[in-house]
């Protein structure tokens, strides 16, 4: 069960890492700041913005 | 485990996936199962990362579990976090999972499964996942640079120049191709218009239910856009079934192909959060779920082959494309076997998540033996169809013919027996007016998931639905790698303009912003309309173009990677991707001559251009085709002259090193010994 559990957590850990959640919540506690619209403005800004200057695979 | 069972087991395991290639290589006459392929598949990805994987990583790279990765040392908690090695090589193997390895193993599929599937395989173990891990490991040694830094800094500035002019070629001809894959998969086709035209609204409410009502909830944003996809794919049935509305939606290839390019430009300049970014997570979550469905369905359902493991196409007259089995199958490919853009991705955000030097080698290795899993399933996907069914639907007009009953009895006299009343109950039975033309491979390989899911999973009944479920999949993989393309496209254009005039470097400056967006999505729109337009379906002119700029993209890579080698004083090991780097030069030196100046004109672009310009009239659209024809050698042309480029001057740097005439030096970061040292050995 112990097992099951790690695999799950991990598969929720690379799916908030690969949609971004994991970022936000790395954001929030590098900046100190609470989950809120304008946080989230501001980390859209820094994270997103630059991701979509990253090259897309074929 | 002890030795001697480990010993055994391995060797089993040999037995095993040399009884599936066997299997697979010698069967004439007679169906096989598709379990054959994923045994093969299972078992070469096995042996080939425990054995030779782990060579690489020991004896070639040298993998050092005591060196810090630039996530330890530079840990910021932003670009650089160290992380658990299953979560960056789920990271990892969504960016680098595209379109590529669906669309090429159905098009090779023309061949039949064999070529397709050694090369699938073979190509991934001894070349693609060998590229990916060391083009990562040598990033992670350079605190994460790029791989057009590295082939500055290793090679010299040609190496960089040629690295740069390779990625824009790849992503405007990828670009183009992509579109006109869409294009070819929606016309005419109102349900599959009406579903991919509600993923607009759908994305965009996303991005403002992210941004307004729940900020940073992407996996629910994303699973409640998924629910939305879901009900207009129900929803495209009832429009396909009224005629007043579907109507509106039955579109004509031109038609799409305007429609996709004021697209493309207006989401190069919309804000990212608002339609970029939610489209891209929506796409990534449907992709996901169904590669994974897919490859449940294949194991539990274990379809049977119906395409014969050769056919007679491999003389080089193929309707999907022409060109030899040599080397078009590996041309065509491309991805599921090599591809060069992995490396760009191998050297951007995964070399400054990896922890531990020692998890390149699943991360690096590891995401491309599933990248090529997904190719061996849409082989497998485009191989579940009678031949008939597949040729049918992928072979353009102009070769077979435009009428139902011509291009039947055409199809049927190759051997592969096919009635227009067939394809006619088979486009009934998937919601569609017709089958016939669609090439591109996105339609083949959504009636061979339809065929698979339908035979168990709701029967008949529901196999309208999953054959728009798989084509809204693809469309929308398809679109999101467009929009985000053409960014990308725009800020490699603005970053290079911005060189000549500072403002036109300004990313947030609106008249840069308009004119390099109208810049990329003029190049690959151009690319779509000569397909849309061009009597062979385009296919068969422009993805040969794309395999080729993405097989340049992959020698480089090579190159790049064997400098180092050889300076990293380890010439005896320069063969893991001399090998494929002179296979891969061969592959592309041979397919660029074919496709400008092979006599034939269904496969050289100028005997093509030579053949209208004697047989007919010379109108506008006679005109037109003569000079795209004769665009296409030239574009040909320079990517191959990119390819000598590369290699003689990496050829130059080889042969200095080794004859002593220059000090071989890396450019690697100094050593810091890691505190994740201690941990289990991997």
């Amino acid at each position: 069960m112990r097992h099951i559990r790690g695999i799950i957590g991990t598969v929720m850990a690379a799916l908030r890492e690969i949609f971004d959640e994991a970022a936000y919540g790395r954001f929030l506690a590098r900046q100190d700041l609470p989950s809120s619209r304008s946080a989230y403005a501001a980390f859209l800004r820094e994270h997103v913005v630059a991701k979509a200057q990253r090259p897309r695979c074929c | 485990m002890r030795k001697p069972v480990r010993i055994l087991m391995w060797l089993a395991l040999a037995v095993l996936g040399a009884l599936a290639v066997a299997t697979i290589a010698l069967h004439r006459g007679e169906q096989i199962n598709a379990m054959w392929l994923v045994v093969a598949a299972f078992c070469s990805y096995a042996l080939g990362y425990r054995f030779y994987g782990k060579f690489v990583a020991a004896k070639v790279l040298a993998l050092d579990p005591q060196r810090a990765t630039p996530a330890e040392r530079l840990d910021n908690g932003r670009d650089f976090v160290p992380t658990n090695k299953w979560v960056v090589f789920g990271h990892h193997f969504a960016a680098i999972a595209g379109p590529g390895p669906l669309v090429g193993p159905v098009l090779a599929a023309q061949f039949g499964y064999l070529p397709g599937t050694m090369w699938i395989l073979a190509g991934a173990v001894f070349g693609g996942c060998v590229q990916d891990f060391v083009i990562l490991l040598f990033s992670v040694r350079r605190d994460g640079k790029s791989m057009t830094e590295m082939a500055r800094e290793e090679i010299g500035r040609v190496g960089g120049f040629v690295a740069y002019v390779a990625v824009i070629s790849i992503i405007v001809i990828l670009l183009g191709v992509a579109a006109l894959i869409v294009v070819n998969a929606l016309k005419s086709s109102p349900w599959g218009a009406f579903t991919i035209a509600m993923t607009i609204p759908i994305a965009l409410l996303m991005g403002v239910y992210l941004r307004r009502l729940r900020p940073g909830k992407v996996l629910e944003t994303s699973a409640l856009g998924f629910i939305l996809v879901m009900l207009a794919i129900w929803g495209g049935q009832w429009i396909s079934q009224t005629p007043p509305v579907a109507r509106i939606f039955t579109l004509t290839a031109p038609t799409l192909a305007i429609l996709i390019i004021i697209y493309g430009f207006a989401a190069s300049a919309l804000p990212v959060w608002l339609l970029l970014a939610p489209r891209d997570y929506l796409s990534t979550f449907v992709k996901l779920g169904t590669i994974a469905l897919l490859a449940f369905g294949i194991v539990v359902l274990r379809p049977a082959l119906h395409m014969p493991p050769l056919t007679r196409f491999i003389d080089g007259s193929g309707p999907v494309f022409a060109g030899k089995i040599f080397p078009f199958a590996f041309i065509t490919i491309a991805c599921g076997a090599i591809s060069g853009f992995h490396a760009l991705i191998s050297s951007g955000t995964t070399p400054k998540l990896i922890r531990r030097e020692p998890e390149t080698r699943m991360v690096g290795y590891g995401a491309m033996m599933a990248e090529s899993l997904v190719a061996i399933m849409a082989t497998i996907a485009a191989c579940v169809l009678q031949p008939g069914t597949y040729f049918a639907i992928n072979s353009p007009a102009g070769v077979v013919g435009a009428a139902p009953e011509t291009a039947a009895a055409t199809i049927s006299s190759w051997g592969f027996p096919i009635s227009a009343a067939q394809m006619q109950s088979l486009a009934e039975a998937v919601g569609e007016q017709t089958l016939y033309n669609r090439t591109g491979g996105a339609p083949a390989f959504a009636v061979g998931m339809a065929h698979i899911f339908s035979s168990s999973l709701g029967g008949q009944a529901v196999m309208a639905l999953w054959y728009h479920f798989a084509i809204m999949f693809e469309a929308l993989f398809i679109l999101t790698i467009l929009d985000a393309g053409t960014r990308v496209g725009r800020f490699m254009v603005q970053d290079a303009l911005g060189h000549i005039w500072k403002p036109l470097g300004r990313t947030s400056w609106y008249p840069s912003i308009l004119t390099t967006s109208a810049l990329i999505v003029g190049a690959w729109g151009y690319f779509l309309w000569q397909g849309v337009k061009d009597p062979l379906g385009g296919i068969n002119s422009l993805w040969p173009l794309f395999g080729i700029s993405n097989q340049l993209l992959a020698t480089v890579a090579l190159c790049v990677a064997t400098t180092i080698i050889i300076k990293l004083g380890k010439a005896r090991y320069a063969a893991v991707t001399l090998v494929p780097l002179a296979w891969l030069v061969s592959v592309t030196f041979t397919a660029s001559w074919h496709k400008m100046f092979d006599p034939d004109p269904r496969i050289g672009f100028l005997a093509h251009a030579q053949q209208l310009a004697t047989a007919a009239p010379l109108s506008h659209e006679v005109s037109r085709l003569i000079f795209n024809d004769r665009l296409d050698a030239a574009v040909t042309g320079v990517l191959i002259v990119m390819v000598a480029l590369i290699l003689v001057e990496s050829g130059r740097e080889w042969a200095r090193v080794l004859s002593g005439r220059k000090q071989a030096s890396v450019k690697e970061a100094p050593f810091v010994a890691s505190r994740f040292a201690m941990e289990e050995p991997l």
